[in-house]
């Protein structure tokens, strides 16, 4: 069983620091730690706009209810992670770099965990919308980090299906082995999840992509395959190299296609989930569970690093001192060290887009050395996994010549960090694309608000316009209309003038004639 | 001599043909600096810069009879790019059209309001709701924050509120890093 594989250009092969966190099984975040005293879980989790909150303060919930309504198609829902009360509904802190709060549940535990009633969906039977809303209403999202809703992706494209389906289980970025333990432990939800995308899909082929620095999880999963017959679904082993786990990468790796610029791999017949996403399409579905939990490894400057599921709203600090962080720890980074932000507090909650806590310190992530000026020498171009040229995108980024950043396809920057890890000038690149991208998406903005209100003012101006004709041409009728009848009445008078006259006449007539006579 | 003249002005009767064939056809309509003017102004539409809208405002600059510096909203961002676009040089904003404030919406505080539709009319946009003896309501996302509703108010029950920063509008920072002091 040999299939040919291709290459993506560029990536760099940062040591990778798994082993550590491997040693233990995937804990119960319930099981081994006391009940936090509360949760908070943000409303805004995904891709797309934020969900309505459903629930007010003094509230009881049941575990799996609904408190957030997706707003919109590009939306996800959000359900509560325990039973117990609603404390409030307010701004918290958000696990994001900017330290800014937004809208959250908050969910004080009963202690009880108990069910909302829950029933798995007949999704055999029922039309891809209403699978699509399901899912929706289920608040699966990408769990890969970009936490993109999954309904959306759910679509067999324009001819009607899809060619492969690529399920992703890289984990290329270093100290991440969510996606590892879960394949190793939990092969038959994964395995099962990427069945119901295929059906759902119309997949003419499935393939499983793992990195091959991870035989284990490719042995369990092909023995799961076996195991449980599944058809038209592969696990491929992927040579080891960061970013592996991008999803243009993976599909470039596993089919040779390249999506070009502009397009989605859906417009070549190619779509690309994650493992964790695959089994809480599953859960989701098979079970009727929404997703109130992810796993997510606890890593970096802790005793003993570990993966763990955890429900959405567990504050951070809950979940790391299971672990044992070392007295030096300062920081908390979401993410692995390559794509990671760091948390503004170590109390900020575990969201759907947390695959992994990776403790910092002084000594791991040493201040970086100065920035020194580029020399254009390339390095960042060869390591770039999107073919773009960094250095022009840092020139202009820089600068602060957006457009011409545009025009070097800013936008296809997937931010892995690459050219910054192989720069030797020390340029922290990816922060010069995240400062022109915000820019750019606030310029935006603020333009396409500026068109609505110059529509929304020339439309003003034209009511008021054709207002004043309408007055005007009402008040010309009426004034045609009281003159016509002005001259009817002088017409009338004339007449009956006339007649006066003519009586007057008459009688005239009669008194010369008696007068005569 | 008599064939060279002939053909160059053969030459110059099918060019001047082409030119006016041109002419014709891929017309202009409307004036292009008066629109690209206008696609830089913010289209607050709150007439500080003294004409009664960012329409009119780009027409008399691109006439020639305003100075670029009269629009607050744009800020000094949107001067720059009207002197880049214009080849002039950027000027500091005019202080008697106003200062750049940050970016704000108008609130109606609700249990004061009387229902008069004054700030109805007064609206550019269109972008308070509300009838007569009816409360009146605010728009948010149409607001462009121009401030033309607060002084018809007769009870001055609407304040300007500033936008807050959130995690979806947050920008990542311009990267400032410390230059290393050398050793002596």
């Amino acid at each position: 069983m040999s299939r040919r594989l291709f290459n993506f250009n560029g990536g760099v092969k940062p040591p990778y620091n798994k082993e550590a966190s491997l040693g233990e099984a995937i804990a119960d975040f319930f099981a081994v730690a006391p009940m936090p005293a509360e949760f908070v879980i943000p409303l805004h989790q995904s891709v797309g706009g934020p969900p309505h909150p459903l629930v007010k303060a003094g509230e009881t919930v049941k575990k799996g209810q609904l408190i957030g309504g997706p707003d919109g198609n590009v939306s996800s829902a959000v359900h509560a992670s325990t039973s117990g009360r609603v404390k409030a509904v307010e701004m918290r802190l958000m696990p994001h770099t900017s330290g800014l709060s937004a809208l959250c549940v908050v969910i004080e535990p009963d202690g009880k965990d108990e069910w909302i009633d829950h029933a798995p969906v007949p999704w055999r039977s029922m039309s891809p919308g209403e699978v699509r809303d399901a899912l929706r209403d289920a608040g699966v999202v990408g769990l890969g980090g970009a936490v993109f809703p999954s309904h959306l992706k759910v679509n067999p494209g324009k001819q009607g299906h899809l060619d492969t389906l690529v399920i992703n289980g890289a984990e290329c970025e270093p100290f991440i082995t969510c996606d590892d333990m879960q394949m190793r432990q939990r092969p038959d939800g994964i395995i099962k999840g990427a069945a119901i995308l295929r059906d759902l899909t119309q997949a003419k082929q499935v393939l499983i992509g793992i990195e091959d620095n991870k035989p284990e999880a490719v042995a369990i999963m092909r023995a799961a395959v076996d195991r449980l017959q599944a058809e038209r679904i592969e696990i491929v082993a992927v040579p080891t190299r960061y970013p592996a786990g991008g999803a243009k990468q993976l599909i470039r790796v596993l089919t040779g296609i390249e999506v070009a610029h502009g397009k989605r791999s859906t417009d070549y017949g190619v779509q690309c989930f994650n493992t964790g996403t695959a089994h809480a399409i599953h859960d989701a579905l098979e079970l009727g569970r929404p997703m109130i939990s992810r796993i997510l490894t606890v890593a970096g400057n802790v005793d003993r690093p570990r993966n763990f599921e955890v429900r959405f709203g567990t504050p951070m600090n809950d979940v790391v001192a299971l672990c044992g962080a070392r007295p030096d720890s300062d920081r908390y980074i979401m993410g692995g060290p390559m794509m990671g932000y760091r948390m503004p507090a170590e109390t900020v909650p575990v969201v759907k887009a947390t695959n992994c806590i990776l403790v910092g310190s002084k000594a791991m992530f040493p201040p970086p050395p100065p920035e020194m000026p580029c020399i254009r020498c390339g390095e960042c171009a060869k390591a770039c996994p999107s073919d773009l040229a960094p250095f022009e995108l840092f020139w202009f980024s820089r600068a602060k010549i957006f457009g011409k950043a545009q025009e070097y396809h800013l936008f296809d920057c997937i931010e892995c960090g690459c050219c910054a890890y192989v720069c030797p000038a020390n340029i922290p690149l990816v922060d010069y694309y995240r400062f022109a991208k915000s820019e750019i998406w606030a310029r935006e903005n603020e333009k396409s608000a500026a068109d609505t209100a110059r529509e929304r003012y020339e439309f003003r101006l034209a009511r008021e316009e054709r207002d004043k004709l309408e007055k005007a041409a009402r008040l010309a009728a009426k004034a045609a209309e009281t003159k016509a009848k002005l001259a009817e009445q002088q017409a009338d008078s004339a007449a009956k003038k006339d007649l006066i006259a003519a009586a007057a006449a008459r009688v005239a007539d009669a008194e010369n004639k008696t007068n005569a006579s | 001599m008599i064939s060279a003249l002939l053909v160059m002005a053969l030459g110059a009767v099918i060019l001047g043909a082409a030119l006016g064939y041109a002419a014709v056809r891929f017309r202009v309509e409307g004036d292009p600096l008066v629109e690209k003017i206008d696609g830089i102004l913010p289209q607050t539409q709150c007439g500080q810069c003294g004409f009664p809208g960012c329409r009119p405002y780009a027409e008399a600059i691109a006439r020639g009879e305003a100075d670029i510096n009269q629009c607050p909203p744009g800020g000094e961002e949107g001067i720059k790019k009207l002197a880049d676009l214009l080849g002039r040089e950027a000027k500091p904003l005019s202080g008697e059209h106003g200062i750049e404030k940050a970016k704000s919406v108008a609130v109606i505080v609700e249990n004061l309001c009387i229902g008069c539709t004054l700030c109805i009319q007064a609206c550019p946009v269109d972008a308070i709701v509300g009838a007569a003896k009816q409360m009146h309501t605010v728009i948010a996302t149409q607001c462009t924050g121009c401030e033309l509703c607060l002084e018809p108010c007769p009870v001055d029950c609407i304040v300007m509120e500033p936008i807050a920063e959130s995690v979806e509008s947050w920008k990542w920072q311009y990267p400032v890093f410390e230059i290393a002091r050398r050793s002596a």
